[in-house]
């Protein structure tokens, strides 16, 4: 089974199901159906294969394995070279996870164009998954800026009334961050001759160029992570977009500014990593108290979450920065919970929005009565948001939080601010939808939630049960392979030293 | 009696040469409209001459004493000037058709035009360039002003020629001021009279005008304002034509003049392009934002396509000029599908250009909607379409050679122009069908659309063998 080119069919599958669907031809009515089935079966498909994926890696190697490789521009030293290691291929998994949950969610919420809507979304999986296991830089540049594409068609087609702001906004805003990470790949290709990250990886870049490098670098991720100031796409994007549209937005697009920070900043730029780190952490922590107080007036539930994410979001930054083990466990395991429990938030406000219609808080309220398995699912969800013990969102940022202490004691206090006010805005979302008296007549007649969507919900359950209840499962992989950039890092800073001593 | 030049290196020039006048002389005397007979075995003469052309040496062949020059590189850009010419003229002929414009003299003015253009490419001396330069212009001029009882379509022909005639002039004045000062015309000659010293500011004030005259044959800023008079007032075949062909040409002229002859000046010209090029850039980027005339966007957007190319003819080099390459073959294929589709814009079988008519079109023309969403992606520079490695290339080059602030300011104002290609799309797949198009799209500007957005789109996996011609033919401008 090993010989199969693994990664590649994780990746290209969904593009395959796509080029299906563009063939679907007939009734509005049928080919909306096939097109449904088609989409959910290659994502299910999609996903099983990403589980071969899992079961095929050694979890004890810190090196990229499973790689496929074919030539592309041989004259160039720039070659198709696709792997995962620890840090990769929990993403990939949360990609290939959470595209049949949202392909399921758009089940009846999407009535017009479901065709185009399922080949968008399948096109997204693939860039997605591509994006994670590009071993090139050119390579990885492409699936970076191609996700771009469906997402802007998926928020401006599918989206509610300020779709094309929102849909504009998303693409420029991300787009001018990635054009100068373009620049300095180019400058990286001058200075080592290959795109090959793994070669990139033990380069060494000049102490100078790193810090320019660095910052294009670091132009592009903070847009995508969301980090303050760059984040105010976000909120426009996530009220805008479709449900499902929300659900990857938060669940996966956001993780890849957080793995280009983690792939490419720190390791291959560790001086100039080390040198801004505090611009990071001062960056992440304005991030987890700011967006926490404009969560807190929020009126519109989506608006809300998004702001949520953008504050989770500052605790991934704040623990990458950290350099050590615990930190970067924990922005790694805050950016897997996190994808899950966003993702399912999103999946609660669209539960009630495909009933009323209406994202406003205060047009809700009492619902505990009139949908009790919904009241306890969203219960649930705001709990592990809020990181209580038992849920895979308590691990994530408890280990961000002892990273930070052992970097400086005061970032630590001001993160850990954040867990109150979190607590703060969640609980009072909570409570002001589900509690309280039903006043509104139109909620009376709400039904609570139907099969297919208690069939959503149960496999997030049990990952977000399994994530907080036995996080080694996910840790235990990553540990070798962060162990070897922590090192590496470390090993970096002191050659950078040691000239400068010998100096004096 | 001399001996007769070796004529082989000119047989697809004297080809077309040769057909057109045939062409021209068989339409005089049929007696029904032969427009379309003529415009076919026009677009048969342009593929017999790409025929011709690829059954050349590789090697460097000078002849007419020096006149006419072939290398690989003037093949490569004499393909893309045929394909550009043989696709803009097969559109154009089921145009004039519906618009009952049909005349014979179109397809012969096409051919003549593009007669000109490959005498530009191959030009090896500054009176053979200005030859091929003038007979290239006049045909344009022609065409411009084709329309002849529309008052736009005259107006558009007569600034073309006011303004193309001052800048022919400008071009005359720099070629005499420079053999005044170098004592030569022939590229050869002047590269080595630059070399050894020659040079001084006459040359140097020469070099000026005729950048400038150049300049205002590819559009480049400050010698863009005809630009989006002349699209938008043109009729649409006659736009697609001027958009790709004698840019091309007028591209590869400028990379041959500058990298030869003045190849020693490049401390003077370099500077001059940069700036040239940054004008451009900002120009396309920012202009085109508040155009409502689909003719007039896709003007200021070729003039930021120009720029984007300056950019890697600033860097020179190889390196460079194969970026340049890349970037006007990739250039070629998405403006030619771009106006497919503006040519294909009809609602009761009028001929529209509003941006706004494209609205619901993902609805009533899924296909052309989608296809149009490909090239505009692909002028945005988005990968994975064929437009990012266009990019790509000329900013590796850029980068290589140091030019930071170049780059920067390139991508930059790729970031602004890729608002109003997004906002195409947003029109076409975001808003509401007010007024549908009609249903019926001519078989050939369907099949012309389907081949350019799948290249556009496959492009990426299969890049390297255009980047190997484009390298082939840059080493042998700069090598050989």
């Amino acid at each position: 089974m090993t010989d199969w080119p693994l990664l590649s069919i994780t990746t290209f599958l969904p593009l395959l199901g796509a080029a299906f669907l563009f063939t679907l031809r007939g009734e509005t009515e049928q080919v909306a159906r096939n097109a449904r089935a088609v989409a959910l079966l290659t994502s299910i498909a999609t996903f099983l294969v990403s589980l071969l994926v899992w079961l095929n890696f050694n979890p004890e190697s810190a090196d990229f394995q499973l790689v496929d490789q074919a030539k592309w521009l041989p004259d160039f030293n720039i070659s198709y070279k696709v792997g995962v290691d620890g840090i990769s291929v929990f993403f990939v998994l949360l990609s290939t996870f959470l595209t049949p949950i949202c392909i399921l969610s758009a089940w009846e919420a999407v009535q017009t164009r479901v065709k185009e809507y399922m080949i968008a979304f399948l096109i997204l999986e693939t860039m997605m998954i591509g994006m994670f296991v590009s071993l090139d830089m050119v390579l990885f540049y492409i699936f970076f800026e191609a996700v771009l594409i469906p997402m802007f068609i998926i928020i401006g087609v599918w989206g509610g009334p300020r779709r094309v702001y929102a849909a504009f906004k998303f693409f420029l805003y991300t787009l001018l961050g990635s054009v100068l990470m373009l620049l300095a790949v180019l400058a990286m290709y001058q200075d080592a001759h290959t795109t090959d990250i793994q070669v990139l990886l033990t380069h060494g870049f000049p102490a100078t160029m790193q810090t320019w490098l660095w910052l294009a670098f670091f132009a592009s991720f903070a847009v995508k992570v969301p980090m303050w100031p760059v984040h105010t796409w976000l909120p426009d994007a996530h009220v805008e977009a479709p449900t499902a549209g929300s659900v990857i937005l938060a669940g996966v697009l956001l993780k890849m500014g957080g793995y280009g920070l983690l792939r490419f900043s720190l390791p291959m730029f560790p001086l100039a990593s080390n040198e801004l780190a505090p611009i990071v952490f001062t960056m992440s922590i304005v991030a987890v108290i700011y967006t926490s107080l404009i969560a807190l007036v929020q009126q519109d539930m989506k608006k809300l979450i998004a702001y949520s994410s953008v504050a989770h979001m500052g605790y991934v930054t704040l623990g990458l920065f950290t350099v050590n083990v615990k930190g970067i466990e924990g922005a790694m395991f805050q950016m897997l919970s996190h994808g899950v429990v966003s993702g399912a938030l999103f999946l609660c406000v669209g539960v009630v929005y495909d009933r009323l219609h209406t994202r406003e808080i205060a047009r809700y309220g009492g619902l505990a009565k009139r949908m009790p398995a919904y009241a306890l699912t969203f219960m649930f969800f705001t709990m592990a948001s809020v990181g209580l013990p038992g849920t895979g969102g308590f691990v994530g940022e408890f280990l961000v939080l002892m990273g930070a202490f052992e970097k400086s004691s005061w970032v630590a206090f001001f993160a850990a601010t954040g867990l109150v006010l979190g607590a703060a805005y969640m609980l009072s979302l909570y409570r002001r939808i589900a509690f309280g008296k039903l006043v509104h007549a139109d909620l009376k007649g709400m039904m609570d939630m139907s099969a297919r969507e208690i069939a959503l919900f149960a496999p997030l359950i049990v990952v977000v049960l399994w994530m907080g209840i036995y996080p080694s499962t996910f840790i235990a992989p990553m540990q070798p392979s962060i162990t070897k950039l922590i090192t590496d890092y470390q090993l970096a800073l002191k050659a950078a030293d040691a000239p400068s001593v010998a100096a004096r | 009696m001399s001996e007769l030049p070796n004529l082989l290196p000119a047989l697809p020039e004297i080809f077309i040469a040769v057909s057109a006048l045939a062409l021209l002389v068989a339409g005089v005397y049929s007696r029904k409209d032969a427009t379309n007979g003529v415009g076919i075995f026009a677009i048969i003469v342009l593929l017999v001459a790409a025929i011709l052309l690829t059954g050349q040496t590789a090697g460097k062949v000078v002849t007419f004493n020096g006149l006419f020059a072939v290398d690989a590189f003037t093949s490569f850009s004499k393909v893309l000037v045929l394909l550009a010419s043989g696709l803009s003229l097969g559109m154009a002929l089921n145009w004039l058709g519906q618009e009952k414009l049909g005349r014979f003299e179109f397809p012969v003015l096409v051919l003549f035009a593009t007669l000109g253009m490959l005498m530009m490419i191959s030009a090896n001396s500054l009176l053979s360039l200005y030859m091929g330069l003038e007979l290239q212009s006049l045909s344009l001029y022609v065409l411009a002003a084709y329309h002849r009882d529309n008052a736009k379509a005259t107006e558009a022909g007569l600034k073309y020629f006011v303004l193309g005639s001052l800048a022919s002039c400008l071009l005359l004045y720099g070629v005499s001021l420079v053999y005044g000062f170098a004592g030569t015309v022939s590229f050869a000659g002047l590269a080595t009279a630059l070399e050894h010293g020659a040079h001084n500011t006459g040359v140097t004030v020469g070099l000026v005008f005729i950048l400038a005259g150049l300049a205002f044959k590819i559009s480049a800023v400050p010698f863009h304002m005809w630009t989006p008079d002349v699209y938008e007032v043109a009729p649409t075949p006659v736009t697609a034509f001027f958009a790709v062909a004698p840019k091309i040409a007028a591209f590869s002229l400028l990379i041959r003049l500058l990298v030869g002859p003045f190849g020693s000046l490049v401390a003077q010209w370099q500077q001059i392009i940069i700036l040239v090029a940054i004008g451009s850039l900002v120009v396309g980027a920012f202009a085109a934002i508040n155009q409502t005339n689909i003719k007039r966007m896709l003007a200021y957007s070729s003039i930021g396509h120009v720029g984007f190319a300056l950019v890697g003819l600033a860097a020179g080099g190889e390196e460079g000029i194969r970026g340049v390459l890349v970037y006007l073959a990739i250039y070629l294929f998405m403006n030619v599908g771009t106006f497919a589709i503006v040519l294909a814009m009809r609602q009761q079988g009028r001929a529209l250009e509003g941006i706004s008519d494209l609205a619901g079109l993902s609805k009533t023309h899924p296909g052309m909607a989608l296809a149009l969403t490909i090239f505009m992606f692909s002028m945005a520079g988005v990968p994975p379409l064929a437009g990012f490695w266009g990019k790509l290339y000329v900013f590796l080059a850029a980068m290589n050679q140091g030019l930071i602030v170049l780059s920067i300011i390139g991508v930059l104002s790729s970031v602004v122009s890729a608002f109003y290609y997004l906002r195409v799309i947003k029109v076409m797949y975001f808003d509401e069908v007010t007024d549908p198009l009609d249903q019926r799209v001519g078989t050939g500007l369907s099949v012309v659309m389907l081949v350019n957005a799948v290249l556009i789109v496959v492009f990426t996996l299969v890049p390297s063998q255009l980047i190997n011609w484009a390298s082939f033919a840059a080493h042998a401008l700069i090598g050989g």
